[in-house]
């Protein structure tokens, strides 16, 4: 008895959610599949005409050189901005996690270009890489790592690693966060144990905190991933996709399908629904690892 | 002696990493030749607010159509994701499980994905340019974490204690509003300030939905600022000072509940 109208309590405080994510997430979704199927153009809003098309829009974004190029784009710029915002994030996850003076302090104000608005980053990174006036430049020769100046913005061959750059920035706060909670869980007694059987610290990392951060670990880079394959803000205020498609992806690729140019919205659904697909894929290997500690709670 | 080296070493991680955010500052308050020079002035001594004058002069509206969505977007999501965490932490029922993967999997739907279909939506329904399109919009991203973050928060509440009011003759709505939400006031403010910056921040959205005319939020107005041909990076730079207020205000005041989002939207480790 008591169940029985828990749960329907239960669903009545569910309902506008519920009612939220069908209508703001169900269909969309749905309706990107259609659209994707569809000759859906600029017209199509006065018309309301779409006319079916099947798998054309697909062999369209499959047939175009362009694909390939943002294929490419998406997996470089996401390997490299994850494999270095990690790294970097984990080095100062165990340096934070050392008592010392201002700590705590420090490792707060290290949010800040976490929290800032993308746009803001990509507008400051932008001037900074500028190629006559940006320090970047100016910095580099100061100390003699350059003669000439680098054309990061507008040379095709820098402009991807510029862009990633500036997401490993954006992004090692994350890491550094997550990381340093997973650090604090350790028992320090097993570090004390370590130390007292003459474990040094490269053998403390090795045999302690890594095995035990492996969770963590693996939450923190399957949510990098997730996020990471579908940057937009980034790459669009520092380069706009250019220069010569050398920073579209499949993200910006997607928009530009859509919004900017053609209008051709069926086309641009098509590639966000491969970019559904990517991250679904991602995503299920996530939930996979969260799923067990929901079981925990759920007990 | 140690410690004070690992201070120092610290101390200068901060400088390399938040050296853009300097940089920012440091431009913004030059005069807009002096950042033109073939190599940079790294204080602005001869510095000026031009930029600033110009910044809210030309971007003023922006910055405050910024803040009414995000505000929206704070009250959409809570009024939705509360009710949400409490069942979902709280009551016993089958599908609390399925639930929560379906908030988890829809936060990794692309945004462009979204922006497509829901501009089809919107244009249907005339809420493009709209406030309230917006706020919809952007709470697509806030609800699911709000609700993850809320939820993991409510776990923690004793369910005896929900139980026991039950027994003296509560409804659930009581329940709810009488002791679940006000011991959840600071789960609320995590989840409140994170709607409010990711918001503030959207700019997928602000740039999909609108067109410019009606209303423009504070990104798209950097965007198209420095889209303009002969942008002025001291005013541009200004917008972006002005706009990262918000960032460093949380920071400020509220960063035990920074700490508490991030790891709450990512399902506690």
């Amino acid at each position: 008895m008591r169940l029985g109208a828990s749960r329907w309590a239960a669903w009545a405080f569910l309902a506008p959610a519920l009612a939220y994510l069908v209508l703001f997430f169900g269909y969309p979704l749905v309706n990107n599949v259609s659209m994707s199927l569809r000759e859906y153009s600029v017209r199509s809003f006065y018309t309301g005409e779409a006319p079916f098309t099947g798998l054309d829009n697909y062999a369209a974004v499959l047939g175009d050189p362009l694909f390939g190029t943002a294929v490419l784009n998406t997996a470089v710029f996401t390997v490299a901005s994850i494999f270095f915002q990690f790294t970097i994030g984990l080095a100062l996850a165990v340096f934070f996690s050392g008592r010392f003076p201002l700590s705590g302090l420090l490792r707060s104000l290290l949010l800040l270009p976490w929290l800032l608005p993308l746009v803001v980053s990509g507008a400051v990174w932008r001037w900074m890489l500028d190629q006559d006036h940006g320090v970047i430049n100016a910095a580099l020769r100061a100390v003699g790592l350059a003669d000439g100046p680098t054309p990061w913005l507008t040379d095709p061959g820098w402009a991807l690693p510029a862009v990633i750059i500036v997401n490993i920035w954006i992004g090692i706060p994350f890491n550094l966060v997550i990381l340093h909670g997973g650090l604090r869980a350790i028992p320090s007694t097993l570090y004390e144990a370590a130390e007292l059987d003459g474990a040094g610290a490269w053998q403390r990392f090795r045999h302690v905190t890594w095995p035990l951060l492996r969770p963590v670990t693996a939450v923190v880079l399957m949510l990098g991933l997730v996020y990471t394959i579908k940057v937009f803000d980034v790459i669009m205020v520092v380069t706009g996709g250019g220069p010569a498609n050398a920073t579209q992806t499949l993200t910006t690729w997607a928009y530009q399908l859509s919004f900017d140019g053609d209008f051709a919205f069926g086309q641009g659904a098509a590639v966000g629904n491969l970019l559904v697909l990517v991250a679904t894929v991602f995503g299920l290997l996530y939930l996979r690892s969260a799923r067990a500690q929901l079981r925990e709670e759920q007990r | 002696m140690t410690r004070y080296l690992r201070t120092a070493a610290g101390i200068a991680v901060v400088i390399v990493l938040l050296f853009p955010l300097y940089w920012m500052v440091n431009a913004s308050l030059q005069p807009a030749g002096s950042l033109l020079k073939p190599s940079p002035d790294w204080l602005p001594l001869d510095g000026t607010l031009d930029g600033y004058r110009s910044a809210l002069s030309t971007q003023g509206g922006h910055l405050l159509a910024s803040l009414a969505v995000a505000a929206g977007t704070v009250v959409v999501s809570l009024l939705i994701a509360m009710p949400a965490a409490y069942a979902l932490a709280q009551l016993r029922f089958r599908g609390v499980q399925a639930f929560v993967f379906a908030l988890l999997i829809v936060q990794m739907v692309p945004g462009p994905v979204m922006a497509n279909s829901l501009y089809t939506l919107f244009s249907e329904f005339s809420l493009i340019d709209s406030y309230l399109g917006l706020v919809l919009a952007d709470s697509t991203a806030t609800i699911p974490f709000a609700v993850l973050v809320l939820r993991a928060f409510m776990l923690s509440i004793p369910r005896e204690l929900s139980e026991a009011a039950r027994v003296d003759g509560a409804g659930y709505w009581r329940v709810f509003s009488s002791i679940i939400v006000p011991v959840s006031r600071n789960a609320m403010v995590t989840a409140g300030l994170f709607s409010f910056l990711f918001a503030w921040a959207d700019f997928l959205f602000a740039v999909t939905l609108t067109t410019g005319r009606a209303i423009e939020p504070i990104t798209v107005g950097i965007y198209r600022f420095i889209g303009n041909q002969s942008a002025d990076w001291n005013a541009v730079l200004a917008t972006a000072v002005l706009a990262s207020i918000p960032a460093a205000v949380l920071l400020v005041i509220a960063q035990r509940y920074v700490v508490a989002g991030v790891t709450g939207g990512a399902l506690k480790d």
